[in-house]
């Protein structure tokens, strides 16, 4: 079991389970995780459809509650938070990309991405917003809804929101399995180039060997128990 | 982060975004209604309070037996009142030898305050109202005073040491109805005109009245400040203390303008609940998103506090300023059946609209919207994980304060609002549980259909719980609409059919008992029927169970007048068709030697009256006492013949009694009047024709008031229906690209989902029609106490208007889904 942490690596897990009460008995779905992430790495986490990797991802991120074991976000153990204070430590700090964009519908590009700005308190969101749209080469679409803007194009913008506060940690689940392989190699360059820019740490969830290939590690998902590549 | 500055923002997003429309049409609807019934409601009333206020020819009027002292007229002088005075006094009246008891009435320039006099300048004319009075020399005087002395219009008459010349007939005089039983006929002059006719001494039976009349702020500063002032002798009447004929006719309307406000609160109730359940719903993925970026459930929440309380105050002000508009229109209509100009608006309709928005978004949507700070921010994954169910207990607890409050005030009759508040939640209890039942015995019936008959139940056994929603909400949507279109057809025709047509016009009073049979034999000669003659005993109670009662024990001036002055008792074997019993018993015949009497129940409640004590009345030197066997209600609108005491004949059958009847006179029999005058000269005869078209535009403009306020009930009525729809859109959007992607034609499509709503509709509108019958049979009977009967055309109307009505709505509000490609809703996915 891995023992320590420390501000180098932003994000840890040990013995991580995760498991559900059924009518049939208890479900394992992760069982003894132990995951250390360095500053700045990327890390692909694989494996096929249901093998718990969105779980996981989630579980590294503070979203949902671990059965058992520890995960340490920049240095702080998850477990002896509420979610409100798990919330408090991800605001600014820890950014999603999401398989399904997640971008609100009613909100233009650039209001989508000065979002978690507003929330963090940011002085000039719609700047830094612009800023990072234009990064993402979206400057002329900054006033489109996401209904006006192809696949990906809102994944472009979502990658932005995400970046945009400058997180430590980006969690990205299968950013571009919604998408055609040009469309989707144009966002998977987009996604590398912002992380090294900013030295984010990338946890990425993917089933596609060709984007983990572009990560620095590639571990894998299966039954439940984590392996990294042979 | 400034919570209220992201809240702004979002809210003004989501505006774009159409998220907020239905939710804020709901609540701009159920303010607009709310302000436009308030301000039209405010301004109608006071109108027809205005118009009412003509039964004392003003405001407040002072009647003293002295002259109204100098500080009661400075006091009115200083609120800037207008004012004017009369005096009243009895005199005879000669002419060619024959005399004539008549009561003279003097007035000053500016009389009347309120209302108009209506005259005929000749025996067959038309009578019409008229601006001015007697000119200096005039006499105006009543018809059925030429018969009794043989004058005509024209002629001279003495009043004591002065002539003066007949010029009109007096055909209506706006304050003589609250006198209405006077027996001597009217004869007036002008006030300054009383003192050359040298009648009036130290000793006379003059009474003085002081009329006032002002602005309802004026007024109660007067009445304020009166109530402070010792007034030995003075009485102060207002409209309150009025003939209780026009008394319950402006209750009534007040009771049916404030129930169809009241209706139209419930429908937007229903609605908001509705619409926030679906903004709940949508805005799932924004609150587990702003979660999953940082913020706290506190901060979600605030965010949605403050955009839930923002769009409140906007579309309150929304609301109001469409409420305001639309009175406007509705007074434009119908300003023109007020006798004088409709009251400005107050502000107290907007403030109550701002009020109302907030009450109701607090009341429904609160509770649901505050739960939205609870989504798990794992949505982002999963997305079945929504917003946690608001607890059933809170959201009913709010709901049902918020819905009280409204409705108590509102309404101000909180036995009415009680029912109303206790009719909707048994009607939403009844409406979840039947349409569950429904929704369970439908569900087999899919294996056994086929093609657009599977789709459309398939899609009604589904979610159970949002069929079940939207059953209730449309069902109480329609529910409402049917109470209320049976109150405005079936209670508004019953109130006037309280008052027909051919209602007794004609008091004969003060005949004698020897010449009943005459009066009688002369009445049915002319063909005229009538259910009299009554015997008439004059009578003062005295005591109440050995107590004796004076003007002090009470604060009320109805009761002080009632607790000094006589009044009429009578004696029956009988109950009146009119009267109704409400506690106790009536006596048999083999009861009718016991001394029981039967006492009206206002007048029961005015004097505090116990049923079973012990009453004494003083009639005529005569002490009788008996015991109060029953309390009566009293239909007094029917202007038929009726008492506040009634006793058996054994108590009252030796009192001396005069007779009084009344009857229906067609205009084409006035001589037969004019011959029973003559014959019996010492019966008095008494028009009410007036009193009656009166009583009749009261109940005309209620009516008509109710009528256009039913078009914003409709309006909420509708919003409900819209509300009910889209609470399965979301649904819909999914299920429909997924059948279209799988083959299912555009046709087939369509036939389902108009299969599913009107399945709902139909099922909705019979339930309804039970819930309503059940709810109009409450209203009528012990709120508006009328007859009811059932209405099975209401059940057809119900249970077809609610399967097409929804039917049809809901398809077509479907309709874009039909034409969207089925990849745009998948892709969206």
């Amino acid at each position: 079991m891995l023992q320590t942490s420390s501000n180098q690596h932003p994000v840890t897990a040990s013995g991580l389970m995760k498991f559900v009460e059924t009518s049939e008995g208890r479900l394992e779905i992760l069982q003894r995780i132990d995951l250390q992430v360095a500053s700045g790495e990327a890390v692909a986490i694989l494996g096929a459809s249901g093998s718990g990797k969105s779980t996981l991802l989630g579980l590294l991120a503070g979203l949902d509650e671990a059965s058992k074991g520890e995960v340490r976000l920049f240095d702080t153990p998850l477990s002896g938070l509420d979610e409100d204070g798990r919330a408090a430590l991800r605001a600014g700090k820890v950014g999603f990309v999401f398989q399904s964009f997640q971008l609100l519908s009613g909100m233009t590009a650039l209001e989508n991405v000065m979002l978690p700005l507003e929330l963090t308190g940011h002085d000039s969101p719609d700047q830094a917003a612009a800023e990072t749209l234009s990064q993402a080469g979206l400057a002329q679409r900054l006033h489109h809804y996401p209904s006006q803007l192809s696949g990906g194009e809102q994944q472009r913008v979502a990658l932005a929101r995400a970046f945009a506060p400058g997180p430590k940690v980006l969690f990205a689940d299968e950013p571009t399995a919604n998408l055609d392989p040009h469309t989707g190699e144009r966002v998977a360059e987009l996604l590398f180039r912002l992380q090294r820019h900013n030295g984010t740490v990338l946890i990425l969830v993917t089933h596609d060997e060709m984007l983990a290939r572009r990560c620095d590690r590639r571990l894998y998902l299966r039954e439940g128990r984590l392996e990294a590549e042979a | 982060m400034n919570p209220f500055s992201l809240a702004l923002r979002l809210l003004r997003r989501d505006w774009r975004a159409g998220e907020l429309r239905l939710l804020a049409t709901a609540l701009v609807i159920a303010v607009a209604s709310v302000t436009s019934v308030g301000f039209f409601t405010d301004r109608v009333e006071r109108a027809m309070e205005r118009q009412a206020t003509e039964v004392l020819a003003a405001d407040l009027r002072l009647e003293s037996n002295q002259p109204i002292t100098e500080s009661l007229i400075e006091a009115a002088d200083q609120r800037l009142l207008r004012r004017a005075q009369t005096l009243s006094f009895p005199s005879v009246m000669l002419n060619n030898g024959a005399t004539q008891l008549v009561q003279v009435k003097a007035v000053s320039d500016t009389y009347p305050l309120r209302g108009r006099m209506r005259v005929r300048d000749s025996v067959s004319g038309e009578d019409h109202a008229t601006e001015s009075l007697p000119q200096p020399g005039e006499a105006w005087l009543e018809e059925r005073l030429l018969p009794l002395l043989d004058l005509h219009i024209g002629d001279t008459i003495k009043l004591g040491q002065s002539p003066f010349r007949i010029a009109r007939i007096i055909s209506y005089e706006p304050d003589r109805s609250a006198n209405l039983f006077q027996l001597a006929p009217r004869v007036m002059i002008r006030l300054d005109e009383v003192d050359k006719t040298g009648l009036l001494g130290p000793a006379s039976r003059v009474r003085h009245y002081l009329l006032l009349a002002g602005s309802p702020s004026q007024m109660s500063d007067y009445r304020q400040w009166i109530e402070t002032q010792s007034r030995p002798g003075i009485q102060v009447e207002d409209i309150r203390a009025a003939r209780p004929e026009l008394r319950i006719a402006l209750e009534r309307g007040g009771r049916f303008l404030r129930l169809a406000a009241s209706t139209a609160i419930l429908l937007c109730v229903v609605a908001v609940a509705l619409s926030s359940r679906r903004f709940v719903e949508r805005q799932s993925d924004t609150s587990a998103l702003l979660r999953c970026l940082g913020a706290s459930s506190r901060d979600v929440g605030r965010i949605f506090l403050l955009r839930l309380l923002s769009l409140g105050v906007i579309a309150s002000l929304a609301g109001s300023l469409l409420g305001l508009a639309a009175q406007a229109v509705l007074v434009e209509l119908i300003g023109h059946w007020f006798t004088s100009r409709i009251p400005a608006p107050s502000a107290w309709p907007l403030l109550s609209g701002l009020a109302t928005g907030i009450l109701v978004l607090i009341g429904f949507s609160l509770p649901s919207v505050l739960r939205l700070s609870e989504v798990p921010p794992l949505r982002v994954f999963r997305r079945h994980l929504g917003t946690p169910p608001v607890s059933y207990r809170l959201f009913l607890a709010t709901a049902l304060i918020s819905l009280g409050a409204l409705l108590m005030w509102q309404i101000g009759d909180d036995r009415l609002a009680f029912q109303l508040i206790g009719g909707l939640l048994a009607g939403m209890a009844i409406l979840l549980l039947v349409s569950r039942l429904l929704v369970h015995l439908l569900t087999p019936l899919r294996n056994r259909t086929a093609g657009s008959w599977r789709y459309g139940l398939a899609s009604l056994s589904r979610n159970p719980t949002t069929t079940s929603i939207q059953m209730t909400g449309f069902g109480l949507g329609i529910t409402v609409l049917l109470v209320l279109a049976m109150v405005r057809v079936d209670l508004l025709s019953n109130w006037r059919n309280a008052l027909p047509k051919e209602s007794p016009n004609q008091f004969l009073i003060n005949i004698q008992p020897g010449e009943v049979e005459s009066v009688r034999n002369l009445l049915a000669e002319g063909g005229i029927e009538t259910g009299g003659p009554y015997p008439m005993i004059r009578g003062r109670l005295i005591s109440i169970d050995d107590r004796r009662i004076s003007e002090n024990d009470y604060r009320s001036p109805r009761a002080q007048r009632l607790a000094t002055r006589d009044f009429n008792l009578s004696l029956a074997t009988e109950i009146q068709s009119d009267n109704k019993i409400l506690a106790g018993r009536w006596w048999s015949e083999s009861e009718w030697h016991e001394p029981w009497f039967s006492v009206e129940q206002g007048l029961a409640e005015t004097l505090g009256i116990p049923l079973g004590s012990q009453l004494a009345f003083e009639v005529a030197g005569q002490r009788i006492s008996g015991r109060v066997e029953n309390f009566r209600s009293v239909q007094w609108d029917s202007f038929n013949v009726n008492f506040f005491v009634i006793g058996t004949p054994g108590l009252m059958a030796d009192l001396p009694a005069t007779y009084i009847t009344s009857f229906y006179l067609p205009p084409e029999k006035r001589e037969l009047l004019h011959r029973l005058i003559q014959a019996h000269p010492s019966v008095t005869a008494l028009d009410v024709t007036a009193l009656m078209q009166q009583v009749r535009a009261i109940m005309d403009r209620g009516t008509l008031a109710v009528e256009s306020v039913f078009l914003f009930t409709v309006a909420a009525g509708l919003i409900v229906l819209y509300a009910g729809i889209q609470a399965s859109h979301e649904l819909r959007v999914q299920e429909t690209a997924i059948l279209r992607t799988l083959g299912l034609s555009r046709r087939r499509l369509v036939v389902s989902v108009l299969l599913e709503f009107t399945l709902l509709g139909g099922l909705a509108g019979l339930i309804s029609a039970a819930l309503a019958s059940a709810i109009s049979y409450s209203l009528a009977t012990s709120v508006f106490e009328l007859p009811w009967s059932i209405d099975p055309a209401m059940w057809g109307i119900a249970l077809f208007g609610g399967a097409a009505g929804v039917g049809l709505a809901g398809t077509l509000a479907s309709w874009r889904l039909f034409n969207t490609p089925p990849m745009t809703v998948l892709k969206k996915a």
